[in-house]
């Protein structure tokens, strides 16, 4: 959150205000720290707001102020809310951005996330037994399909469909990380075409992009990596308490899972129409039309193993344009890889 | 003067929620501090406060005040203007917080924790992870993200949230050219990170499954709310699967020589793999491949660390890519 030169409009601010009168009224006391820091502003704007709500004054018939509050000692008591001590409902993008998101959670297996910490051993993967009560995560969509019913979109209309979990990897992960566990992972790294083995203590599950992710503390590289579960080729739980140090960072995903360093090698490719994809695929720096719909492809890699693949797969799809010596690269493995079918003829 | 506003449109609110009557302008313009005297400036300024107010899902309710008079009063149903009874527990607010960052999409983010600040508002005990922004981390678990990058989608989650038919241009994959499409949307679908939206192409009169990444330009509202039906049963995550599956085909075997200790990626999922004895240095490895095409160009991609013994289509098609990279 950005502090006090932030722009709000006054209706962003009137929103803000019909949610904060109802959380404090609904509370005996709370202090301004906490919800400042609820409400995502500084202190400063929210004896603003606080001021406002006392200030409001309806004058006729008789002169009154229906809001009476005070703040002293840094604890925010409301005396009197009048009839906006309850919060507005949910209007329809509310209630459905956060229905999609939590039906995505349980899509992915969330249904043990929160419940006790997710240290209670409990290995369902949302969907439950009968006679088991429902997780957090399901009994969180019922309450809110009941309290936006009518307004929110329905399952069929905004669906997300979880990456499929073929080896079971995510499943037994969820149970490493409840019971703090080390785990040992066969890895396949694509693009260098290589098998590693790593032990790996885990710090959460990501799903992005459609793929799951192990994040970890990487004990042979002794950083957080990222693994991604479909090419995790085997996995065990080791009898050893993970020990994740204090100072490991979690990778800041929002910013987006791989980042170009400045380190990158800055690649140019032409690609036809067929192979259009790649455009969407790579999350190139540019991309601009040439001629015959052919597209030019610009992109960062820290690796040319991994276009050098692509070029050969795309075969006479592709002319890689820069750097020199992927070109040449290219061709060289393209006439090696031919030469070996001269040789088994 | 934005502040003024602000008191103004929360006095608005106030007033209108704790009467039982309907109140007209006048009466209002009243109640309320800060709206100007002169009449026509008024009028501007109150239909503007109006409109805000709905906008932010305020029901306002309009009424003629008497039947004998044309005069129209307001008021706002507290029934309808309040969030419905919720208590949440301490482990689902927990989940909550985590949900509440799914979305990577600004609007959608906001819209959410909107949402979250909403229910808190509504009596929820203060909760772990208000403690900051470690807080999910404390939490083992499992986080997806949804990414909106496509244009499209935008418009058209409105367009399928709304019930409204929409148009765009559509390029099908390895197409140069776009076509014209008029869409009924039933839902849109994220699958493997990309956004789909399925739904009654209207000019092809068949169901359609369209991916977002190839819509050309602008996605134009075609229709009136409410105006598209949605055929009972439809399953628009089934469409969506059953579209990727179609390039797919029936599997069929492979037998390769695999560079030892090279081609990983080949020898995943499955394969049979023995040391070669004619070739030393090398492996036979059999695998299932479905889509002659496309793992075509997968066996390429490993250059001198494989060959094809078979089948000949497959042996053809490899050796036709890598002369393409030559030619």
């Amino acid at each position: 959150m950005t502090g006090a030169a932030r722009m709000v409009t006054s209706a962003e601010r009137l929103r803000r205000l019909l949610a904060l009168v109802p959380y404090v009224a609904s509370r005996k006391a709370v202090s301004l720290a906490e919800t400042a820091a609820t409400f995502g502003m500084t202190e400063r704007e929210l004896i603003d707001d606080l001021n406002l709500a006392w200030c409001v004054e309806l004058k006729d018939p008789d002169p009154y102020c229906p809001i009476d509050l005070s703040y002293e000692g840094g604890e925010i008591v409301i005396s009197q809310a009048e009839s906006i001590e309850r919060p507005l409902r949910l209007a329809a993008d509310e209630a459905s951005a956060l229905l999609v998101a939590l039906r995505t959670l349980q899509g992915v297996g969330g249904g043990a996330v929160g419940g006790a910490g997710g240290t209670s051993g409990k290995r369902e993967n949302g969907t439950g037994d009968a006679g088991e009560p429902p997780s957090p995560v399901e009994s969180v969509i019922l309450k809110l399909e009941n309290a936006a019913a009518g307004v929110a979109v329905n399952r069929s209309q905004v669906a997300v469909v979880p990456p499929a979990d073929e080896h079971g990897w995510a499943q037994l992960l969820r149970t490493a990380l409840a019971e703090g566990r080390r785990v040992h992972l066969r890895h396949y790294v694509q693009g260098r075409d290589e098998v590693t083995e790593r032990d790996v203590d885990p710090m959460r599950l990501l799903v992005a992009e459609g793929r799951t992710y192990l994040e970890g503390w990487c004990r042979r590289a002794e950083g957080v990596r990222l693994f991604r579960l479909d090419r995790v080729l085997d996995l065990s739980i080791l009898d050893v308490a993970a020990e994740v140090p204090d100072d490991a960072e979690p990778v800041d995903v929002d910013a987006g899972l791989f980042r170009p360093s400045p380190d990158d090698i800055v690649v140019v490719l032409e690609v036809s129409a067929a192979a259009r994809w790649v455009a969407e695929y790579y999350l190139p720096e540019s991309v601009a039309e040439v001629d015959g719909g052919w597209l030019r492809v610009t992109l960062r890699t820290p690796d040319t193993g991994m276009v050098r693949r692509l070029a050969l797969r795309l075969g006479d799809d592709v002319r890689v344009v820069s750097p020199a010596a992927l070109v040449t690269e290219v061709r060289e493995a393209a006439t090696a890889a031919l030469a070996l079918y001269d040789l088994h003829e | 003067m934005s502040k003024r506003r602000t008191e103004r449109l929360l006095s608005i609110v106030v007033l209108l929620l704790s009467t039982r009557r309907y109140l007209t302008a006048e009466e209002i313009r009243r109640a309320v501090i800060g709206y100007p005297d002169q009449d026509e400036a008024f009028k501007r300024m109150f239909e503007r406060d109006k409109d805000e107010l709905r906008e932010l899902g305020i029901p306002l309710e309009m009424r003629p005040v008497s039947p004998l008079d044309d005069e129209q009063g307001y008021r706002i149903p507290r029934q309808d203007y309040e969030l419905p009874e919720i208590h949440l527990t301490a482990d689902e607010a927990a989940v909550l917080g985590i949900a509440a960052r799914v979305w990577r999409s600004a609007e959608l983010s906001g819209a959410a924790a909107g949402a979250v600040l909403k229910l808190k508002a509504a009596g929820l005990a203060p909760d772990r992870e208000g403690q900051g922004d470690d807080g999910a981390g404390q939490v083992p678990g499992i986080e997806p993200r949804l990414t909106t990058q496509e244009p499209a989608f935008g418009p058209l989650w409105e367009a399928v949230r709304d019930r409204r038919p929409v148009a765009f241009s559509y390029r099908a994959a390895g197409r140069t050219d776009a076509t014209r499409r008029t869409v009924e949307p039933w839902g849109v679908v994220n699958r493997r990170g990309h956004w789909y939206v399925a739904g009654h192409d209207r000019g092809r009169d068949d169901t359609r499954v369209f991916k977002m990444s190839r819509i050309d330009g602008p996605v134009k509202m075609a229709g009136p709310t409410g105006s598209v039906t949605v055929p009972a049963g439809a399953d628009v995550s089934e469409l969506v699967k059953d579209w990727g599956a179609m390039s797919a085909g029936p599997r069929r075997q492979a037998q390769l020589r695999v560079r030892a200790g090279a081609g990983h990626g080949l020898r995943r999922a499955g394969a049979q793999v023995a040391p070669d004895p004619g070739h030393p240095g090398w492996d036979q490895v059999t695998v299932e491949f479905s889509g002659e095409k496309w793992y075509a160009d997968y066996v390429a991609s490993f250059g001198a660390d494989v060959v094809v013994v078979g089948p000949p289509d497959l042996r053809e098609s490899v050796i036709a890519r890598l002369k393409g990279v030559l030619s």
